[in-house]
C-alpha cells in the first residue's frame, strides 16, 4: 500500500496544483500546441519505426538460436535502463554532425542534428525494446505448434508468418506499440541531449514544460497533466482485461 | 517492503533534518558555529565551492552545505520550502520569487556580474569573428530560450546590434548550449564569460562589444535569521570573495 501511495499521491499532488480557471487557454497556447503537435506526430512516426525495426528483431530473438543471442537480447533491451541522458549522448556520438555515421552522412548532405528526424531517433532508440519484450514474449507463450501445423499443410514460411504468427500475437504487437508510443511521447533525455529544443522542429511536451516551468509554472503543470492522462488512458487500455502489460497474447 | 519502506523513509527524513538542522545557534561573542544550507546558481559551482571551504577555514566549527541548480529551480524549491539559509541567484528575477515570497531574511546584496561571450569549437568551423556571424545563414547557431536568464540577455544583446537570429536550437540551459558547442553540433552559441572560462580548451570564446548591453546581476540574500547565515553573506560580498569570483570571469557588481 505505501508503494501504491508513493505513485499515486505525486499524481494527486499535481492535479491539486492545476489552475482550472486558464486550464483550457494555457493548453491551446501557440506555443503549446506546437509542442503537442510535433509530439505527436514524432511519436507516431517512431512507433512504425519501432515495429518496423522491433518486429523482424523480435522474430529473430523468438524464433532462432544463434551464439551471443542472450547478448543480443540484453543489449536490445538496455535502453529500458539506461538513463535517457545516456541515450542522448550516444546517439550525439551516432548520428551527431561529427558522429560515426553522422559525419559520412552529413558528407552525402543528409543533416540529422537539430531536425525532427533526430526527436525520431532518440524515441525510437528508447522507445522500441517496449515493442521488442512485448513481442517476444507473445511468440514464446503461443510457441511453434500452430506453426509447424501450417507448414505440415504446405503453408511456406512467409504465409505461415502472415497468417499463422502475426494473428496469434496481434494483441501483443498492439500493446506493444501504443506503449512505445506513450514512451515516446514521453521522451524528454535523450531528446534534449541529441536533438536540441526548437519551437515547432524538436521542442516536444516534455521539453515545453520543462522551459515553461522557468517562467509560468501554471502552464507547465496544465501540459503535465495532459501528459498525465495521455498516460493513464494508454495503461487503461493496454491492461484491460490482461494479465500483464508485457509477454501474453490476451 | 510494508515494514522496510517506512523505516528507510525516517532514515531519509533524520538525514534531511540532520542536513537542513537550526541555522545557526545564538552568537556567543564572535565565534560562529553550526551548519547552514547555502542554495546557489549552478554558475556558481566552481567558485561558491572555493568560497564555502575558505569561509569554513576561517571559522572552524562551522559547515557550509552547498545545493546548485538552474536559478528558477532553486527559487522553487525555498518558495516551495526547502531548508535553505542563504540564497544566491544569477538574476534579480529569481531572487525576486523569494524575497517577494516574505522568505527572505534581509535586502539581496549584488555580489557578482557575468556576461555573454560567443563560444565556438576549438577549430571554429564556421570562421566565427563578430555577433553578426551568428546571424548569417550558414551558421548553425544555439542559444538559450528567451525564459531562461541566459536567452534573456541574448535576446538584449541581438537587440542592441539590430540583429534578427534564426537558432537551430533555444536550449533551456546555458550547460546545454555549451554541450552543443564541445559536441560539434553547433557552430557558435552564446554563453557567460565564466562558462567560456570553465570549458578551458573545449570552446574557443570571442568576445563582442554588445555583450555590455546585457550585464546579469547575482545577488544573495540570507533566508533564516541567523549569524552563521548573515556572515556568510557578508563574506561572499567582501573583498576575499570578489578575487575568487574574479579569477572564475565574474565582473564586479
Amino acid at each position: 500500500m505505501v508503494g501504491a501511495a508513493l505513485v499515486v499521491l505525486p499524481l494527486v499532488a499535481i492535479v491539486a496544483r492545476v489552475d482550472w480557471a486558464h486550464f483550457v487557454p494555457l493548453i491551446t497556447s501557440e506555443s503549446s500546441l506546437a509542442a503537442l503537435s510535433l509530439g505527436l506526430r514524432t511519436s507516431l512516426a517512431a512507433t512504425a519505426l519501432c515495429v518496423l525495426l522491433g518486429v523482424p528483431l523480435a522474430l529473430t530473438l523468438a524464433r532462432t538460436s544463434f551464439r551471443g543471442q542472450r547478448i543480443l537480447r540484453a543489449l536490445v533491451l538496455l535502453p529500458l535502463v539506461l538513463p535517457p541522458v545516456v541515450g542522448g549522448l550516444a546517439l550525439l556520438y551516432t548520428f551527431g554532425r561529427r558522429g560515426m555515421l553522422g559525419a559520412p552522412l552529413r558528407e552525402l548532405g543528409v543533416d540529422i542534428a537539430f531536425s525532427p528526424t533526430a526527436v525520431v531517433l532518440a524515441q525510437t532508440f528508447v522507445a522500441m525494446p517496449f515493442l521488442v519484450v512485448s513481442l517476444e514474449g507473445a511468440l514464446r507463450t503461443v510457441g511453434t505448434r500452430y506453426e509447424a501445423v501450417g507448414a505440415t499443410l504446405g503453408a511456406r514460411p512467409t504465409t505461415v508468418l502472415r497468417r499463422v504468427t502475426l494473428p496469434l500475437v496481434l494483441p501483443a504487437l498492439v500493446s506493444g506499440a501504443v506503449l512505445s508510443f506513450a514512451r515516446a511521447l514521453g521522451e524528454f533525455g535523450a531528446t534534449l541531449t541529441f536533438a536540441g529544443s526548437l519551437q515547432g522542429t524538436t521542442r516536444t511536451l516534455p521539453l515545453e514544460i520543462y522551459l515553461q516551468r522557468e517562467t509560468d509554472p501554471d502552464a507547465a503543470v496544465a501540459l503535465s497533466l495532459v501528459l498525465v492522462v495521455v498516460a493513464v488512458v494508454i495503461v487503461a487500455v493496454t491492461y484491460r482485461g490482461r494479465g500483464s502489460l508485457m509477454g501474453r497474447t490476451g | 517492503m510494508n515494514v522496510r519502506l517506512p523505516a528507510a523513509a525516517a532514515l531519509i527524513a533524520l538525514g534531511l533534518t540532520a542536513c537542513s538542522g537550526p541555522a545557526a545557534p545564538a552568537p556567543v561573542g564572535d565565534a560562529l558555529s553550526g551548519t547552514i544550507v547555502v542554495y546557489a546558481a549552478a554558475s556558481l559551482t566552481a567558485t561558491f565551492t572555493t568560497l564555502a571551504a575558505d569561509f569554513e577555514a576561517d571559522h572552524p566549527g562551522t559547515t557550509v552545505t552547498l545545493n546548485f541548480a538552474g536559478s528558477s529551480d532553486l527559487a522553487t524549491q525555498i518558495t516551495e520550502g526547502a531548508p535553505a539559509d542563504v540564497f544566491a541567484t544569477a538574476d534579480k528575477k529569481n531572487m525576486a520569487k523569494v524575497t517577494g515570497a516574505g522568505l527572505a531574511a534581509g535586502t539581496p546584496m549584488d555580489f557578482a556580474t557575468n556576461t555573454l561571450e560567443i563560444a565556438v569549437p576549438p577549430d571554429n568551423p564556421a570562421g566565427v569573428t563578430s555577433l553578426a556571424d551568428l546571424a548569417s545563414a550558414g551558421v548553425t547557431t544555439v542559444v538559450c530560450a528567451p525564459q531562461v536568464p541566459c536567452g534573456a540577455a541574448t535576446a538584449a544583446v541581438m537587440a542592441t546590434a539590430g540583429l534578427s537570429l534564426t537558432p537551430a536550437s533555444e536550449e533551456s540551459s546555458v550547460t546545454d548550449v555549451l554541450g552543443k558547442i564541445t559536441s560539434g553540433e553547433a557552430d557558435a552559441g552564446l554563453v557567460y564569460v565564466t562558462d567560456v572560462r570553465t570549458a578551458g580548451d573545449a570552446v574557443l570564446g570571442i568576445e563582442f562589444p554588445e555583450s555590455s548591453s546585457a550585464v546579469n546581476t547575482y545577488p544573495i540574500v540570507a533566508v533564516t535569521d541567523g549569524a552563521l547565515a548573515a556572515a556568510f553573506v557578508e563574506y561572499a560580498t567582501g573583498s576575499a570573495a570578489r578575487d575568487v569570483l574574479a579569477a572564475a570571469g565574474f565582473g564586479a557588481p
